[in-house]
């Protein structure tokens, strides 16, 4: 789960994190106000979107009055900012976060990310900020520091020194830049982050160290155990789609191509889109709908899958495994007779009872067409798209 | 010889009376499994299916000489289980549960540091070896009656991918040595370059069918032991050649993040290491048996 700029702000403050002093605001008027309340000579208005690359989209203004910010809030909120993460259809802006200016003297880049190969946290330094690190990364890997943090005990003192020697802070700033460091690693193991990032980290002209931007994800698997986390969810972030998918446990990813796919298990779910294009066809989803699917998540599913205006037919790809495929095969007729369905639908079932499971498809007096493996499957629902 | 179970070990089941744990201990007894003990804080003492109660997993090992666990406890105390389990000095312990925070198997995984356990999982089918056609030892979810006794080992990051495999295997008149589920996650026990170590070791493996999927390195590094060291015959498949980056697809480690972990990169090691790579699952089962000759 991803959250906002604002909202990271608010959470990395708690934990000693310094950032400048904002207020997150809905309409202009709340904007104009914000900037008077700041009492600042120079102020920030930043979009709130769960998408990088803002500043170059426009969506980052330097206002110096009410008025100016009123208007630039006028000229933001309701559009839609396209960037290179949000897609040509771009992300409506709802929030806007009034911030007081800084007097930047150098940025640089902060992140923790929860690293497979090193099985911990891992903190990722350069003295550049605002860049884009992975090409860092591949360029001039030399540039970046890494330290391993011990997942129990967390990040200790020499690393902090190593850290803050390769950012070039020394002296007072040195102690601000460990503690601010320092303070991020505890926010990241107490909240369950998969990723914190503060970019760019910035000295100011007045040798404050600070975070300028902030970004924060959480392990979905972990937020059983954070309520608070929950609440910062903003579903204006997310595909409708996705979001009706999780209230039923099914585990959906909307695509662009047209032929819709139901299947369990996530590596067969992979498989299949894999299939479908490797058959001349286009995926419009990822669909898991788990071990053991019953009769009403089919139906849901199908609910979901048909929302997209932009599927022309449907693979449904069970291994049946410990389930049985009459079960599965009943499910399917229920859910295609409830939602009227009227787009081919092509049905491969394996495991047990698959005779009885295949019949009673047959039998169902519905346009299903039955396949013998996935490749036929993805055949049959390619040529039946085109036909 | 097969790899880490055979047909007379011995195990224990944590998480025994909640209900995953019960149905799928009932599936492992019916197949014929040697499930001695359940393992259930607060309810030792009785006895269900004929298998005894214990509290701590300590006392189930000491009562019934398992040497495996195979945990069904709830993600929220799953790192919990594990501990108990290693802190018991098991063997091998498999962890069929899904969910697990990230953070919990890190612990895990420090936790385990210099001790003799091994793990599979979290988040995986579990562990399998057919003994007869209609029984072996079964330590997970997988349906057991696709499988047969055979000459294939079968290492795989999906667990109905891995049916699909198992199942084609069986069909082509072949059957598994072993079949492991090394599960979904980014943070977990034994890996492919660990679990393909131990099918070149085991006399009774002939050829080895490899599954993997997006995210992580995990198959580029067993690549470079299947180059360097393999000497027996590798199928393989990678899921997910048209799953978008960034996009996290139902397994917490499946995602292609910074350009690492694309199924191109994958297969392209796995060409250069020698291994015959489907562009479709439902051809593994044909292309084993052409490989093998059979």
């Amino acid at each position: 789960m991803n959250i906002h700029e604002y909202q990271a702000k608010q959470l990395l403050a708690k934990f000693g994190v310094p950032v400048s002093k904002g207020i997150a605001c809905k309409t202009t008027d709340e904007v104009g106000k914000a900037f008077t309340d700041l009492g600042v000579p120079l102020g920030v208005v930043k979009v709130q979107i769960h998408a990088g690359g803002r500043g170059k989209a426009g969506g980052v203004k330097l206002v110096r009055s009410a008025d100016e910010a009123r208007k630039v809030a006028e000229s933001l909120l309701g559009k839609a900012i396209v960037t290179h993460q949000t897609g040509p259809e771009g992300r409506v802006v709802k929030t806007l976060y009034v911030e007081a200016g800084s007097d930047i003297d150098r940025e640089m880049y902060l992140a923790i990310v929860m690293d497979r190969a090193a099985q911990a946290p891992v903190i990722i330094a350069a003295k550049e900020g605002g860049v884009d690190i992975e090409e860092l990364a591949q360029h001039r890997p030399e540039a970046i520091a890494r330290h391993r943090v011990h997942p129990v005990k967390g990040v200790q003192g020499f690393q902090l020194r190593a850290l803050c020697k390769h950012l070039g802070l020394a002296g007072e700033q040195a102690k601000a830049g460990g503690k601010l460091i320092s303070g991020l690693v505890q926010a990241f193991m107490a909240l369950d982050c998969s990723l914190a990032e503060v970019n760019p980290l910035i000295v100011t002209k007045q040798g404050e160290v600070k975070a300028l931007d902030a970004k924060m994800s959480f392990d979905d698997n972990a937020l059983f155990r954070h309520k608070d986390v929950q609440e910062l969810r903003d579903v204006n972030e997310e595909d409708p789609k996705e979001v009706e998918a999780k209230k039923f446990d099914l585990n959906y990813i909307a695509l662009t191509g047209n032929i819709a796919c139901l299947v369990n298990g996530a590596g067969l779910a992979m498989a299949t889109m894999d299939v479908i294009q490797l058959k001349g066809g286009m995926p419009a989803n990822f669909l898991d709908v788990g071990g053991g699917a019953t009769k009403t998540q089919v139906t849901n599913a199908f609910k979901i899958l048909l929302s997209d205006k932009n599927v022309k037919g449907i693979l449904v790809n069970i291994f049946g495994g410990i389930m049985k495929c009459d079960t599965i095969a009943e499910g399917v007729i229920a859910a295609a007779k409830e939602v009227k369905l009227g787009i081919p639908l092509v049905v491969r079932l394996e495991g047990t009872n698959v005779e009885l499971g295949r019949k009673l498809l047959q039998e169902s007096g519905l346009n299903i067409q039955a396949a013998s493996s996935l490749d036929d499957a993805a055949e049959k629902i390619v040529r039946a798209i085109k036909a | 010889m097969t790899v880490l179970v055979d047909g007379n070990t011995k195990i224990l089941c944590q998480g025994f009376t909640g209900e995953a744990g019960m149905f799928h201990s009932k599936n492992s007894l019916a197949y014929g499994t040697k499930l001695v003990a359940g393992v259930t804080p607060g309810k030792g003492g009785q006895t269900l299916e004929g298998v005894p109660v214990y509290d701590t997993v300590r006392e189930a090992k000491q009562q019934s000489g398992a040497t495996v666990s195979m945990i069904y406890v709830p993600a929220a105390f799953t790192a919990d289980a594990i501990c108990e389990a290693v802190d018991a000095e098991m063997d091998l312990v498999v962890v069929i549960t899904e969910g697990i925070p990230v953070a919990d198997m890190a612990f895990v995984k420090d936790f385990m540091k210099g001790t003799k356990t091994r793990l599979i999982g979290p988040n995986c089918p579990g562990i399998i070896t057919p003994v007869t056609d209609k029984s072996g030892c079964k330590i997970g979810i997988m349906p057991a009656y696709i499988h047969r006794p055979g000459k294939v080992g079968i290492v795989s990051r999906s667990g109905t991918l891995t049916y699909e495999a198992v199942f084609q295997v069986t069909n082509n008149g072949m059957g598994q040595s072993t079949c492991i589920g090394i599960g979904g996650d980014p943070i977990k026990g034994l890996d492919f370059i660990d679990c393909l170590k131990l099918f070149q070791d085991d006399k009774d493996t002939e050829g080895i069918i490899m599954i993997g999927e997006i995210g992580g390195t995990a198959e580029e590094e067993a690549c470079e032991f299947l180059k360097q060291h393999m000497k027996k015959p590798v199928v393989g498949f990678i899921a997910g050649a048209t799953a978008p980056p960034g996009k996290r697809m139902g397994h917490a480690g499946a995602i292609i993040s910074g350009g690492k972990g694309t199924a191109k990169d994958k297969k392209s090691a796995m060409q250069r290491a020698g291994v015959h790579v489907c562009d479709t699952p439902s051809i593994l089962g044909a292309t084993m048996k052409k490989v093998l000759g059979k």
